[in-house]
Formats: structure tokens, C-alpha cells, sequence
């Protein structure tokens, strides 16, 4: 089918064309039998000597515009220009782009399989894949969690032994794919003094200076408020619903008074974009085994 | 017959027949692209900006975000492996002016839309440093300081009335009258920093594969 609305335009395109690749011609030959008188010059002169003689131009020269002549019409017969014609050679962008992938995903595919085939945490300990991994992860992963890994204020750190989401290769395998979406819910409503309660229980389940008073009206609050529901009795944050442990001294968005407070008056919430429809399974499963290779490199 | 020493003597005629090259240029580069489907013909899920990405998309503009971030996904391998799609002309239907870019000092943003949460957008825009160290772009916190309704989103309804305009003439889907009525109640109190994101966020969804 033609892309043109009607086929006034294709017309229209190739009478163009023609008419200019003729006209392009038709000068050639023209200029060519102009005659010049060997030595007049064109009547001017510059700095005192300096004239221009009106001299034909160079053979080479007009050979080289017979040839973009020539170039045009080749390249009409074989690649798409003129009109609705689609040329000989039937090229198009979108079927060279798809050739390139194609060839490269034949030659890579018997790699990616034979990585598929094997268990997440076998591939972590292979060389070659952790040397594939890595390159997948500098594309697509840096951007968040640190060319290092190590993450940012509101992204996790992928090379400690936390995991929000669990640590597993599956589950692993699961974030990576699916991604993940994570809400704390705001807790403003508790009160300043409850919330400066909370956050002084909660660092002191870290071992961190805190004021033991408000701590411990902060445990009760803790279960009080339903903090239980997500984090656990034991604060030991639960993996389904992506609860922080918050016992341990990994922090998420950081550990001062401040912060706390920020966290639980305002609630958190981000989000792990879902990667299996743009990255295929082969390469989730290579870079979830890159993930568990650099979280066990301690 | 006209000679090539009347035509440098004469200003006017040097103007005049120079235009008429252009203009015989253009008839071929230009002018069938109105007429073609493939430049004319919206891609399937493209829809209108709606209020809050139409005004954001003027924070990027204001920005000189193009200056560099191109958003073209050129049908190469190598870019399609990075982005996503290659960029198909029936995406830019809404585009005016398109935002295509010519230099990529930063990457392609045409499909980046969901490929990021709100939250590491916010975070980046408010200095690119805390989330990708190796960064050079300027930071925009500023963004977050100015009420969108107060700048880019002052005069929305004029702005969708003109694209509304556009839309018409080339008979495309576009905005109805509640949807001009009701596009300073949907920018509300958002700041310019979060309709720039909401724009962000849209962008090139239409062929992505990000969820």
C-alpha cells in the first residue's frame, strides 16, 4: 500500500525528480559547448594585478557532476525515493534494523540459553556471565543504584546482605521482572510527640543515641499505631510487603532523628520498574544472578 | 539570455533566483511529508499532552532540555537494545515544536517515560549527583520552587486552544471543552518540577515495552 494519501503525490514526487536529474543534465551539456577565448579575463582586478580569467572548468570537474548524475539514477533503481517505488533492492530501515538484531541475536542466543538453562546462583559464579551481567547492569541498572551498586538515599544498596524484597534467586528473579512498588503510609496524624517517640524507638532498635524515655513510649506506640502490620513485632520488616528491617544498620533514606521523623510523618513510596517485556527472561536471569553475585561479595 | 554577470551585479535578482532554488528544494523535502500517512497518521495509544504534560513539556522547552536530550531512537541496533523502539514519525503528531534534538550530550529521552519512578526523577532533577555520581547535568531544583499555575501553566487554556487548532485542521483527535475548562483545576498546586515529571513520564509510551 502507498503511504502517499493519494497518487497525485507520487506523481508529483517522480515528475519532480526527473524533471531535476534532467534539468542537471541538460546544463551539463549546454555549458559544455560554451566557448571561451583563451586568456580574456572578466574585466576585474583586485590589489592592483590580480584578474580572473574566464576559463572553462577543469574536465575532472564536470566529470565529477556527470557522475552524481549517474549516482542518482542508480541509486532511484535500487533504494526507495522515487514515489511510491520501493527500489530493487526492496531496503528499508526497519528491515535493516531488524536484520542487525537479528544476526546479533542468533549469535548471542546460544550463550543466553545455555545461562538460562543453569540455576540463577550457578551463573553467579561463572565468570563469563558475571562479565555479561555486569555490562547489562551498566545499562540498565545504573542509573539507580550506582555504577558501584551501592545505591542512593531512596535506593537500595545492592551489595550488602539486606534485602527489602528478600534475597533468594527467585525472589531476585521475581523484582527484577515484575519490579516492585513500595508505600509507607504517612503517620502524621499520630502527633508530633508520637512520631518523635516512634523515631527514637526505632533507632534505638539500631543501637543508636536515642532518648530512652520516649523510646520506650515509642514501643508501644509501635504496635499502637500498626506499625506491626508492615514491619513486623520483632521490626524485623517483612520481605512480601517490602518492609525494611529496621533492627539492622542498613538505612534506606537515612538514619538521623530528622530523617525518621520526615519518614514517618510523610510516608515513603518508589517504585522498581518492571523489566521483563523490555529485557526478555534470558537477560533478567543474568542480571539477577550479577545482583546476587555482588551482594555476596563481601 | 540571462547572464552569470547580470545575475552577481544584481542584488535583487541574486535574491530572487536563489529563493527559487530553495523553493524548488522544498517542494520535494517538504512538501509531500503533509501528504504522507506514515508523518500524518498518529501511532496507535498516541494521545494529545493532556494540561499537566502540555505545560511540562514548556518547562522542557524553557529548559533548553533539547539542548542535550534528543528524542529520536534512531532504528539502530545499538540504540534500539538501550531505548527501547525506534522512534516512528506518527509519534510526534502533538509535537509542536517537536523536541528531537540534534546532540546527545545526556541519553535519548523519547522513551523514557516509566522507565524511572517519580521518585528518582525528583531526586535527579533535584541534583543529578545523588542518584548517578558520574553526571554532568545541571541540577534543577529550582524547578520545585514556582507553582506551575503561577508561570508555564498561566495561560493553559490559550495554549490548548491553539493546539486544539492544530489538531483540527489535520482532522486528529483533541481536546473537548471540558477538557480546556478543566485544565487549571487538573495543574492545581503542582510545582513546575512535578508537571516537568508528569510530561517525563508520558513520554513515548505509546511503543514501549516499560511498564
Amino acid at each position: 500500500m502507498s503511504d502517499f494519501i493519494s497518487d497525485f503525490w507520487n506523481l508529483y514526487v517522480v515528475v519532480i525528480v526527473l524533471a531535476s536529474i534532467l534539468a542537471c543534465a541538460v546544463l551539463l551539456v549546454v555549458q559544455g559547448k560554451a566557448t571561451f577565448t583563451p586568456g580574456k579575463t572578466m574585466g576585474h582586478v583586485w590589489d592592483e594585478t590580480l584578474e580572473e580569467y574566464n576559463n572553462p572548468m577543469p574536465k575532472w570537474w564536470s566529470w565529477l557532476f556527470v557522475i552524481t548524475v549517474v549516482f542518482a539514477l542508480v541509486y532511484l533503481a535500487l533504494y526507495p525515493g522515487l514515489g511510491n517505488f520501493k527500489g530493487m533492492l526492496g531496503w528499508t530501515s526497519g528491515g535493516q534494523h531488524a536484520a542487525e538484531v537479528a544476526k546479533m541475536d542468533a549469535a548471542v542466543k546460544p550463550l543466553f540459553d545455555k545461562y538460562l538453562a543453569m540455576d540463577v546462583k550457578a551463573v553467579a559464579g561463572d565468570k563469563q556471565a558475571m562479565e555479561m551481567g555486569k555490562r547489562l547492569y551498566l545499562t540498565y541498572c545504573m542509573q539507580c543504584h550506582g555504577a558501584d551498586a551501592r545505591g542512593a538515599k531512596g535506593f537500595p544498596n545492592l551489595t550488602d546482605s539486606d534485602w527489602q524484597w528478600g534475597g533468594e534467586p527467585q525472589q531476585i528473579v521475581e523484582t527484577i521482572s515484575a519490579g516492585r512498588m513500595a508505600m509507607m503510609p504517612p503517620h502524621a496524624h499520630l502527633g508530633a510527640d508520637t512520631v518523635k517517640d516512634l523515631a527514637n524507638y526505632v533507632r534505638s532498635l539500631s543501637g543508636l543515641p536515642h532518648d530512652s524515655v520516649r523510646a520506650a513510649k515509642g514501643a508501644t506506640a509501635f504496635t499502637e499505631a500498626g506499625c506491626v502490620g508492615c514491619h513486623g513485632m520483632d521490626a524485623k520488616g517483612m520481605h512480601a510487603v517490602g518492609a525494611p528491617n529496621l533492627t539492622d544498620k542498613v538505612w534506606l533514606y537515612g538514619s538521623s532523628e530528622a530523617t525518621i521523623i520526615e519518614t514517618i510523618n510523610n510516608g515513603r513510596q518508589n517504585k522498581m520498574p518492571a523489566w521483563k517485556e523490555f529485557l526478555g527472561e534470558a537477560k533478567v536471569h543474568l542480571l539477577s544472578a550479577y545482583v546476587l553475585s555482588v551482594g555476596q561479595a563481601k | 539570455m540571462l547572464k552569470h554577470e547580470q545575475i552577481e551585479k544584481s542584488v535583487p535578482l541574486l535574491i530572487i533566483l536563489t529563493l527559487a532554488v530553495v523553493i524548488w528544494g522544498g517542494l520535494l523535502e517538504i512538501v509531500p511529508l503533509f501528504f504522507q500517512k506514515s508523518t500524518t497518521t498518529p501511532v496507535e495509544g498516541t494521545k494529545p499532552y493532556d494540561a499537566v504534560r502540555l505545560v511540562g513539556r514548556d518547562v522542557y522547552i524553557r529548559e533548553g532540555c533539547y539542548l542535550c536530550h534528543s528524542q529520536m531512537i534512531r532504528p539502530f541496533r545499538a540504540e534500539t537494545e538501550r531505548y527501547g523502539h525506534y522512534s516512528v514519525a506518527g509519534e510526534y503528531v502533538y509535537d509542536h515544536p517537536f523536541q528531537w534534538g540534534s546532540k546527545r550530550t545526556g541519553p535519548d529521552l523519547h522513551r523514557v517515560g516509566g522507565r524511572y519512578s517519580d521518585e528518582w526523577q525528583r531526586a535527579h532533577l533535584m541534583n543529578p549527583r545523588d542518584v548517578v555520581p558520574e553526571s554532568n547535568m545541571p541540577a534543577f531544583a529550582f524547578l520545585a520552587n514556582t507553582k506551575a499555575k503561577d508561570s508555564v501553566g498561566a495561560d493553559v487554556e490559550k495554549k490548548m486552544e491553539v493546539m486544539r487548532t492544530y489538531a483540527n485542521v489535520r482532522g486528529l483527535p483533541t481536546y473537548s471543552d471540558a477538557d480546556i475548562k478543566g485544565a487549571k483545576a487538573a495543574i492545581g498546586d503542582m510545582t513546575e518540577m512535578d508537571v516537568l515529571i508528569a510530561y517525563l513520564q508520558g513520554m513515548g509510551t505509546a511503543l514501549s515495552t516499560m511498564k
